[in-house]
């Protein structure tokens, strides 16, 4: 019988162990993660495009199930359901998440060699659906990729001058391309990149960017 | 401001502090007794609290050495009992399996030697007896006889013929009589073999017996040492105690490493099953399910060896019938069974999710999908996983074993533990009780030591006033105070002043 209370006592022991790991947890943010890729397609942007496979690719080998990405196409007017290419939330169900993959893979090829240049570039817009849609994913930790040269091209008409709520967001531009005109004054290179990182730090959000793309370990750091 | 009252002497300092220190001797002299007291006071309660927790600590550490003294032997009693009635059931068995047929063994010897006997009466050789007339040839040999006569002779050659031809007849019959016994004698020979072979099993059981009944006895001695409580039955259950400990120890971590082995094999698949993201109490809802497989199998393992009752720690299962006990342990088994069969599916399926997971790499890879090669071995590596799948259930049953030897081992260990702890807590109050007097002792000489220059001139007047009174006062109480108190007490008693030290150190005189 003392044996048997014992056993109670260890029980109660691994119960309340439990327990605080529970509230532990409870106070923490979700672990699962969102991604949501901006692919430029303005002008000579295109020929860059097959760089992105890359990353996508290493995304989808790094997210598990219950984490989502999207991939949308920058054009003319950005901040449309329309422009995303392709969007997974994976299943629960390993081996369903690993087929989702496959699909999301497939999606990609299919955009990725019948992608048309656009005249226009609309960072912004694109941004401000990147936030709608990991607003709505729920993710504990969301990543907004820009795959361009982060030139912003907007069409006549276009308003894009409000500020981004980036907050607890991680902003990763990747494969910045010198222009030509940077190359002549790389100056404007530079007030390119600072004024998107003023951009999204004023916004709360994390900035960063990726020019090696045989680094790309660091994209998906959980913030 | 500080300086304004500092300066008692206008421009300089050094009379000042002069001044200063002068009335500062003269404040410590005027108070010197009443912070002696003070300080001796509080050190000395101080020293007695902390002397009062130790001994209160060292009560308890009495009382757990009783309390430690108690479970060791309550549970060599246990455990000797075990050994005891187990050594008994073995004499029970034998005495039912050997034994038992003992009244049918002794029917058959009974019958083998009566045959034995009556084989050996047939085969006794009777020797062939004299003829009867032989006394009238001897009677017909003493006739006197003449020379020349031959009837005697013929007579005697007529009987010499006939009785070498009944000798010979006689051999004959002999010889065929002996031929007959010595086959009666072999025939006896396979009862004899059969007597020699059942006595020789009898005595083999004896011997076992005996056997045992000296373990027995070894056994009942130390049952005796432990109920007497001896200090050798104590040191022996201690010790075994440790040993106990630390085998049942390394032989759980064997089992955890079992069992670690064992949630890696199914972890992965059980995402499948109950989703491989979910989130409860801070872990994935597919680790726990692992993990709660793992546990209900070990808790089945736990009550198999319970109604095997290999080990004890449910009284309930082990005080069950035996009938009831038997089912129980049955349906366990196939509990059992049913788990390890769930695991061994569960590992062929992480096999399938993992070849899944790597083709899925591969095409993802910079590659761009290269065909994954086919492995002609692989079947091994399946194979191999359902087999752990399947085996490590069942040897997880066994670590009800080490569990039982490590909970019963571990109030021991608690107790010695428990024990020493309580003996340093004792060292270290009666430690800091004792700093603390001798605090207050130094502190007291330390307070002399700033007011010399008074207390000089004191001892000096003393000595002036009554010199031969207080050299005689100094010199018999000099060497008893410092022990204990200033030697300026003694002063203070000789000129007798009204103090509390001085009452002191009357009292100590």
């Amino acid at each position: 019988m003392k044996s048997l209370n014992k056993i109670y006592l260890l029980l109660v022991i691994a119960m309340f162990f439990l327990y605080s790991c529970s509230r532990e947890s409870a106070e923490n943010i979700p672990s699962t993660r969102g991604v949501y890729m901006l692919l430029d397609t303005s002008g000579t942007y295109t020929q860059e495009l097959k760089q992105a496979q890359k990353v996508i690719n290493y995304i989808l080998s790094q997210l598990d199930s219950e984490e989502s990405f999207a991939v949308a196409r920058v054009d003319t007017g950005s901040f449309s359901e329309k422009d995303i290419v392709a969007k997974v939330t994976f299943q629960d169900r390993p081996s369903m998440a690993n087929r989702q993959k496959r699909e999301f893979l497939e999606k990609i090829n299919v955009f990725l060699t019948e992608v048309k240049s656009s005249p226009y570039t609309d960072i912004t817009g694109g941004i401000l659906q990147a936030i709608e849609f990991l607003n709505e994913a729920g993710a504990g930790h969301n990543t907004i990729l820009i795959f361009s040269d982060l030139k912003e091209d907007l069409k006549k008409g276009y308003k894009r001058d409000i500020p981004l709520q980036v907050n607890g967001y991680s902003v990763v531009a990747l494969n910045v391309t010198k222009l030509r005109s940077d190359n002549i004054d790389p100056k404007k290179y530079l007030n390119r990149l600072e004024s998107w990182q003023l951009k999204v730090e004023s916004g709360g959000g994390k900035w960063s960017v990726i020019n090696d793309m045989s680094k790309l370990e660091n994209i998906l750091q959980r913030h | 401001m500080f300086i304004d009252i500092f300066m008692i002497v206008p421009s300089s300092t050094i009379l000042s502090t002069i001044v200063w220190v002068i009335l500062l001797m003269i404040a410590l002299y005027i108070s010197r007794n009443s912070v002696h007291n003070s300080v001796l006071s509080f050190s000395e309660a101080v020293h007695n609290y902390f002397r009062l927790s130790a001994r209160s600590v060292k009560l308890l550490r009495t009382i757990l050495i009783v309390r430690n003294r108690e479970v060791l032997l309550a549970q060599g009693r246990e455990t000797s009992e075990r050994i005891i009635e187990r050594e008994f059931e073995r004499i029970d068995e034998t005495v039912n399996k050997d034994l038992s047929s003992y009244p049918a063994l002794h029917r058959h010897l009974n019958e083998e030697i009566t045959i034995i006997d009556e084989s050996f009466k047939k085969s006794t050789v009777v020797p062939p007896a004299p003829p009867e007339w032989v006394s009238a040839v001897e009677t017909i040999a003493k006739i006197p006889t003449s020379k020349g006569d031959s009837t005697v002779g013929n007579i005697l050659q007529t009987i010499h013929k006939s009785l070498e031809k009944s000798c010979t007849s006689a051999l004959v019959e002999y010889r065929k009589s002996s031929r007959e016994h010595n086959r009666l004698l072999q025939k006896i020979m396979p009862q004899w073999r059969n007597v020699a072979k059942n006595l020789q099993q009898v005595d083999k059981s004896i011997n076992s017996l005996l056997a045992r009944s000296v373990t027995i006895d070894r056994l009942i001695n130390d049952y005796e040492n432990i109920l007497k409580g001896s200090d050798k039955a104590l040191r022996t259950l201690s010790s075994s105690s440790m040993t106990q400990f630390f085998i049942a120890t390394f032989v759980l971590i064997i089992a955890a490493g079992g069992g670690f082995i064992n949630f890696q094999l199914i972890a992965r698949p059980m995402s499948e099953m109950v989703g491989g993201s979910n989130i409860l109490m801070g872990f994935k809802t597919s680790n726990i399910a692992a993990l709660v497989i793992i546990l209900v199998e070990i808790s089945l393992g736990l009550f198999l060896m319970e109604s095997l009752r290999i080990t004890r720690l449910f009284p309930i299962i082990g005080a069950l019938n035996d009938n009831l006990r038997i089912k129980m342990a049955w349906i366990t088994f196939a509990f059992l069974f049913l788990l390890a069969s769930v695991e061994a599916g569960l590992a062929y399926m992480r096999e399938i999710l993992m070849q899944d997971s790597q083709a899925t790499l591969a095409l993802l890879s910079d590659t761009g999908g290269v065909e994954v090669v086919e492995n002609s071995a692989l079947w091994i590596t399946t194979a191999s996983q359902m087999g752990l799948g399947f085996i490590l259930p069942f040897a997880l049953t066994f670590v009800a074993i080490p569990l039982e030897a490590f909970i019963h081992s571990i109030r021991t260990i608690i107790g010695i533990f428990a024990v020493s702890l309580l003996r340093i807590l004792e060292w270290l109050l009666r430690l800091i009780g004792n700093i603390f007097r001798s605090f207050g002792k130094i502190f007291v000489h330390l307070y002399d030591l700033l007011i010399f220059l008074p207390l000089s001139i004191e001892k000096l007047i003393v000595t002036r006033i009554s010199p031969d009174k207080s050299t005689a006062s100094v010199t018999t109480k000099t060497t008893k105070v410092n022990k204990s108190a200033p030697s300026s007490n003694v002063t203070k008693k000789v000129i007798s002043k009204p103090s509390t030290s001085k009452s002191k150190v009357g009292t100590k005189t």
